[in-house]
């Protein structure tokens, strides 16, 4: 077995995996672009430009010469990358088509409305910690249930089924997994979907898959219902459960802070906002060049690729004259590109605010005197996928 | 100064910043939570909220006009 990869441009400093490796920072200090290979077990190895400034990545993220460079195409092998109904291998018109049968039911009128189940998933899931006793794995009881819950509670997918889709979803983000095991996890995904969008087709349920059938089933195949069923599966949960992860590992951590959390709801919001740019749980947005791009006075080349580093963007040094790499949860408000930027930021960001606000300061509230039952260097961090996270979490009190 | 807001709908992605930022200024169509401007000439007291939901916008689809006051 070859030992893990962790992706170049994702790199994390020796003992502090939640600071960017010195080579990340030193790329950003270079005024030329640099250069990277990325492993890929899709693409093989591949050259991309790495983008590590917070304005570079701004500016190109906006910019619609940089597109998605895997747009679905119905005669290749179906991958992760090549799968109708997926936003992110959409660009232009496409894209918008798509996206606006989908952005009704995540306004932030739909999202308050949506408080009350949050705040029940996360009460229960404490039940379950408290159950559980001291020595409980706060990733399996608390983290990864709430939104795993919320999102199939909204899309009205069974809870029942999570083991299976869950660990389908981490061998999509996984970057050691081979071609082979992503194609084969791709058709067992789709099959999953396959039914239960067939179900709907039937009758149309009472929730979120049900409404895109019932409103735009007509103007949808059945490929593109199902790829827009597994995306908001996997990013609906994933993502989330990782900001809770590392949110939780790093405020116990840091009990000055975790006590603003748990104690001043008017600083919440803004400490909120910090922990998603401090955390940045998905590492990277890959894009490829459809034309020359002059940035700064330098080129990307046409069908060149480019990664951009949301970690080290976030913690650009031209951003601010503090220490960006130290989590301060009264920080005044600081930019970050953790739900990305451009046309296809991210659509459930609302929803992911929603519940880290609601089960973090809940969390805290409902065991004060919650502690780390692991020494902090021996927390078994994820850094092989596409997701950064935490594995295990071992909690007490 | 007096500030105009002018908002370009087809580049709206829906992500939900202005409403939140400012809430008097702008809202959501249910439908599809693209962007509603409920005040084109906001008073001065919502400016700051303006300007940060102008900045937040991912999709520049807000556009601020400044102007002298006596124009
Ligand atoms: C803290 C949690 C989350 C983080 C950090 C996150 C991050 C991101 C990022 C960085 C993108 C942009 C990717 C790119 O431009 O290449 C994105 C897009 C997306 N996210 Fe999230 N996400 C989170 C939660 C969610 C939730 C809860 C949902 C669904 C219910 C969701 C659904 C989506 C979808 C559908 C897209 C594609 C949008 C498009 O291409 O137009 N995300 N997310």
């Amino acid at each position: 077995m070859p030992e893990p990869q962790v992706l170049p441009f994702a790199a994390r400093a020796a003992g502090c995996p939640f600071t960017p490796a010195p080579e990340l920072y030193a790329m950003q200090k270079e005024e030329e672009l640099s250069r990277v290979d990325v492993p890929s077990p899709i693409l093989d190895t591949f050259e991309a430009v790495a983008v590590t400034r917070y304005e570079d990545a701004r500016a190109l993220l906006s910019d619609e010469r940089l597109q998605m460079g895997f747009v679905f195409d119905p005669d290749a092998p179906r991958s992760m990358l090549n799968q109708p109904g997926n936003l992110l291998n959409y660009n232009g018109a496409d894209h918008t088509r798509l996206r606006r049968m989908l952005t009704g039911a995540f306004t932030v009128k739909r999202i308050r409305a949506l408080q009350p189940v949050i705040e029940e998933i996360v009460a229960g899931r404490l039940d379950a910690l408290a159950a559980a006793g001291p020595g409980a794995d706060l990733i399996s009881t608390f983290c990864t249930p709430i939104p795993t819950l919320v999102i199939c509670e909204l899309l009205g997918v069974p809870y029942a089924d999570r083991a299976d889709f869950q660990r389908r979803a981490q061998v999509g983000l996984d970057v050691n997994a081979t071609r082979e095991e992503h194609i084969t996890n791709l058709v067992e995904m789709d099959a999953y979907m396959g039914e239960l969008v067939a179900a709907h087709r039937r009758s149309p349920g009472d929730n979120l898959l049900g409404a895109i059938v019932r409103d735009h089933g007509d103007r949808l195949t059945e490929d593109e219902l199902i790829g827009i069923g597994n995306m908001l599966l996997v990013a609906g949960h994933e993502t989330t459960a990782s900001m809770l992860a590392c949110s939780s590992t790093l405020l116990l951590r840091h009990p000055d802070q975790l006590a603003v959390v748990r104690d001043e709801p008017a600083a919440l919001d803004g400490a909120v906002e910090e922990l998603l740019r401090y955390c940045s749980p998905a590492i990277t947005m890959p894009r490829e060049a459809a034309e020359d791009i002059e940035l700064r006075g330098r080129r990307i080349r046409r069908g060149e690729r480019v990664v951009l580093s949301v970690l080290v963007a976030n913690r650009d040094r031209a951003l601010a004259d503090t220490d960006l790499d130290t989590l301060d949860v009264r920080r005044a408000p600081q930019p970050h590109i953790t739900f990305g930027y451009g046309v296809h930021q991210c659509l459930g960001q609302q929803l992911a605010r929603a519940e880290l606000r609601t089960a973090l300061p809940a969390l805290f509230n409902r065991f004060p005197t919650l502690r780390l039952a692991v020494e902090p260097d021996a927390i078994d961090y994820r850094t092989t996928a596409l997701v950064f996270s935490v594995n295990t979490l071992p909690v007490t009190w | 100064m007096v500030l105009k807001v002018e908002i370009e709908e087809p580049r709206c992605v829906a992500a939900g910043h202005c409403v939140t930022a400012a809430p008097e200024v702008f809202d959501q169509r249910e439908t599809d939570g693209v962007v509603v401007l409920l005040d084109a000439a906001p008073p001065p007291g919502a400016y700051a909220h303006v300007r940060e939901a102008a900045l937040l916008c991912p999709a520049a689809a807000i556009l601020l006009r400044e102007r002298d006051g006596s124009a």
